[in-house]
């Protein structure tokens, strides 16, 4: 049994060293028979999860909630709509009001870098990034490191090539920095103009040119996020030039190779449907895996890191 | 141009302690007699381990009045002033209404001549609302004492309209300060274009931005023999392209903030909204570049750039979070921490950069120490430590990238135009 640690929330990779993924993987590994017979956990009975998302989601939302349930802990979610500005109430008022109800663990999800840290530093519970404007999204990282590991039975040197959107994507930049902590080798491939400057900083090789993915073992897509591009402001010409240059089809992908996508997948842009089909594909398994991940990442937090209730009696006296 | 600053008797008190006023040659250990608010006598003193410079001159500040009297007012923006060392401070336009006409201007002055506790100058806009469309009256408002012209906040994004402000501007014998911006570069930007932004994915605001901003700029002042000022530096690139053109002969000058000169975008991994400004925190080398800028004198200035902001709007996300950050009452026990203490930059530099260097440029009288001079004096105490506390500030708001600090070196006292304004 690994000893405590002081660490008490999950809102980057960066928060993470390699052993913390490697019991946490092996950790999501031990569930998997339990999402397997749908028997609960009784792991965190009597402990409350709230999830709390200013941002639109389907599997991240609700593999979180499940993720709560299989381990019998109560849990509600509060969907707020647009920014904390629109909503009237800002993020810190809503964290304390949240705070009363004395819950163990909350989620976040946030349309701005940073919004979980905020609400860490007004809370005493736990706090778990689910996802951060551009910025990070741990939980995603660590379920494709799972799908990975399930699928090639290591990560070490595993070559990862990332595909698209990079410039506004949260899911490339956790990771990027998570298959760094595990060893593995990562290109990063898109138009010029949604890759960022720097990226090589980040451990990562950069490519404008698909043919850079032909030798990697997972051709991990990226969606095109559309929704992130105000009018006036086109990083491509046309999503069809896009297609044509970097869409992922068939004769893209060679036998063997892994096709990951963190979903929802914009068929016939970023991935051929007929890719997104083929037995290449991982997509279902990502989810599956994000249950069992999240599980784990709940776990780990709730009876590892150093306890939010007791810590917030020691910060009053 | 005119200060204001509100009535009161001149104080008589002297001083004693190492006299340090780079501008005037003077570093002698001295008793100083200010009699009715003019330097009267200089006698040689017995040495103390207090400092006694000219007072500093602000040229970029935010009083946020009229409008967002929350968050700063001529009295507590003045206060604060006074508490950082400052006997002259120049205010920014963009306040609710904008200064864009005499009327605004004026009735700011008579407010002005009631509650500030430190002469205040105040700006006018180049622009009607700072909208980049239509120029001010700036002969009247001129005439009404308008320290100088610009839009700051906002970016001169017609060059047309820029070249008309100096052209015309030559009736009001004012100088145009520029704040260097191209919005279709910077749009969505919060933080400096490098690894870190990337990192964070927070979205890049290009050095480009201020920088070719800065090149038109000074080709325009260049063709219009026009002097021009440019505001808050950040990037290698605007300063190389100040020093070239003052080697071409242009009349071009430059301010660098505290801020600008002590952090990198580093400091922007925190996500703290306090470290959130415009121009944003820029790289290493863009650091290196201010400083030697500062030190050759291709920057003459050092301006605070003090814009206070509402707690409850700086203490939201990072790229929810307003630009700005407060200095006045930081800026000299930040630079003479982390800059002469760490050996990057002479004290003597430093005090005439934040005194007469930024006179010179507006035409403001230079804060000298010579008899018959009137009194403008900061005392500085350079072996006091202190941290800095939100409670602390004079300031209505406390939005500093150095809360919780330790510094070296404190303003004990200012005089200012011949009156004590603070003392701690």
């Amino acid at each position: 049994m690994p000893e405590r640690f002081e660490r008490r929330h999950l809102l980057s990779i960066r928060d993470l060293a390699r052993e913390d993924v490697e019991r946490i993987l092996e950790s999501a590994r031990g569930y998997e028979a339990s999402a397997a017979d749908r028997v609960k956990r009784s792991t965190l009975q009597g402990r409350t999860v709230v999830n709390l998302f200013y941002e639109s989601s389907t599997r991240t939302l609700t593999s979180f909630e499940l993720a709560a349930k299989r381990l019998s802990a109560e849990t509600t979610s509060i969907r707020a709509s647009g920014s904390s500005v629109d909503k009237g109430e800002s993020l810190r008022d809503t964290a304390e009001t949240l705070d009363a109800y004395d819950p163990d663990v909350i989620v976040v999800r946030h349309p701005l870098a940073g919004a979980p840290a905020i609400v860490a530093r007004s809370m005493r519970a736990h706090v778990v990034n689910a996802g951060d404007g551009k910025h990070q999204h741990p939980t995603q990282a660590l379920l494709d490191l799972y799908t990975m590991l399930d699928a090639l039975g290591r990560l070490e040197d595993v070559h990862v090539a990332i595909v698209g959107d990079v410039l506004h994507s949260r899911v490339a930049r956790s990771l990027l920095q998570a298959l760094e902590l595990v060893g593995a080798r990562t290109t990063v491939v898109g138009p010029p103009t949604l890759v960022p400057r720097g990226m090589e900083t980040l451990g990562c090789e950069v490519s404008t040119d698909i043919a850079a993915i032909a030798a990697a073992d997972v051709i991990y897509v990226l969606r095109m996020q559309r929704e992130r591009m105000a009018a006036g402001e086109a990083f491509i010409p046309s999503l069809r030039e896009y297609t044509a240059l970097y869409g992922i089809t068939p004769a893209r992908v060679r036998a063997g190779q892994l096709v990951l996508h963190p979903g929802p997948m914009n068929r016939g842009i970023e991935i051929d449907p007929r890719v997104a089909d083929s037995a290449n594909a991982l997509v279902a398994a990502q989810v599956r895996a994000g249950l069992v991940v999240r599980m784990a990442v709940l776990t780990d937090l709730v009876t590892l890191s150093r306890p939010a209730r007791a810590d917030a009696l020691v910060e009053l006296a | 141009m005119r200060l204001w600053c509100r009535n009161g008797r001149r104080d008589s008190l002297t001083l004693e302690g190492r006299v340090l006023a780079p501008a005037q040659g003077i570093d002698d250990c001295l008793r100083i007699t200010v009699e009715n608010g003019l330097v009267a006598r200089l006698e040689p003193a017995p040495a103390t381990r207090l400092v006694l410079a000219p007072a500093f001159v602000d040229p970029h500040v935010h009083l946020r009045t009229p409008g967002r009297e929350d968050e700063e007012t001529l009295a507590s923006g003045s206060t604060a002033a006074a508490a950082g060392g400052y006997c002259a401070i120049l205010a920014m336009p963009n306040t609710d209404p904008v200064v864009d006409s005499a009327v605004v201007l004026e009735g700011l002055a008579r407010r002005a001549a009631e509650d500030a506790i430190v002469p205040i100058g105040f700006m006018a806009a180049i622009s009607r609302g700072e909208r980049g469309e239509e120029l001010t009256d700036m002969a009247e408002l001129a005439d009404s004492g308008a320290a100088a012209f610009t839009d700051d906040g906002q970016p001169v994004v017609s060059a047309g309209l820029m070249r008309r402000a100096l052209q015309y501007g030559a009736l009001t014998g004012r100088p145009l300060a520029a704040h260097c911006e191209d919005p279709t570069l910077s749009r969505n930007g919060h933080a400096h274009e490098g690894p870190v932004a990337t990192e964070l994915g927070l979205g890049p605001y290009p050095s480009l931005a201020e920088s070719l901003m800065v090149e038109r700029d000074l080709m325009l002042a260049e063709s219009e023999e026009r002097p021009l000022h440019l505001m808050h530096l950040s990037a290698r690139e605007s300063v190389e392209a100040l020093r070239s053109a003052q080697a071409r002969g242009v009349q071009a000058t430059g301010e660098v903030t505290p801020h600008h000169l002590c952090l990198t975008d580093e400091a922007v991994r925190t996500l703290d909204p306090n470290v959130k400004m415009n121009p944003p925190l820029r790289g290493a080398d863009d650091r290196r570049a201010l400083l030697e800028g500062l030190l050759d004198g291709t920057i003459a200035a050092v301006a605070t750039d003090h814009a206070p902001h509402a707690r409850h709007e700086k203490d939201v996300p990072f790229e929810e979070a307003p630009f700005g950050v407060t200095g006045l009452e930081t800026a000299f026990a930040a630079l003479y921490t982390r800059l002469v203490l760490q050996g990057l930059v002479p004290l003597e530099t430093l005090l005439e950069r934040m005194s007469s260097g930024p006179a010179r440029i507006f035409g403001l009288e230079e804060p000298r120490i010579e008899v018959g001079a009137p009194a403008n004096i900061a005392v500085l105490d350079l072996e006091s430590e202190w941290e800095v506390t939100e409670a602390g500030f004079r300031s209505r708001s406390a939005n500093s990238w150095l809360l919780g600090a330790t510094l070296r070196g404190r303003v004990v006292k200012t005089i200012a135009d011949g009156r004590v304004v603070f003392e701690s």
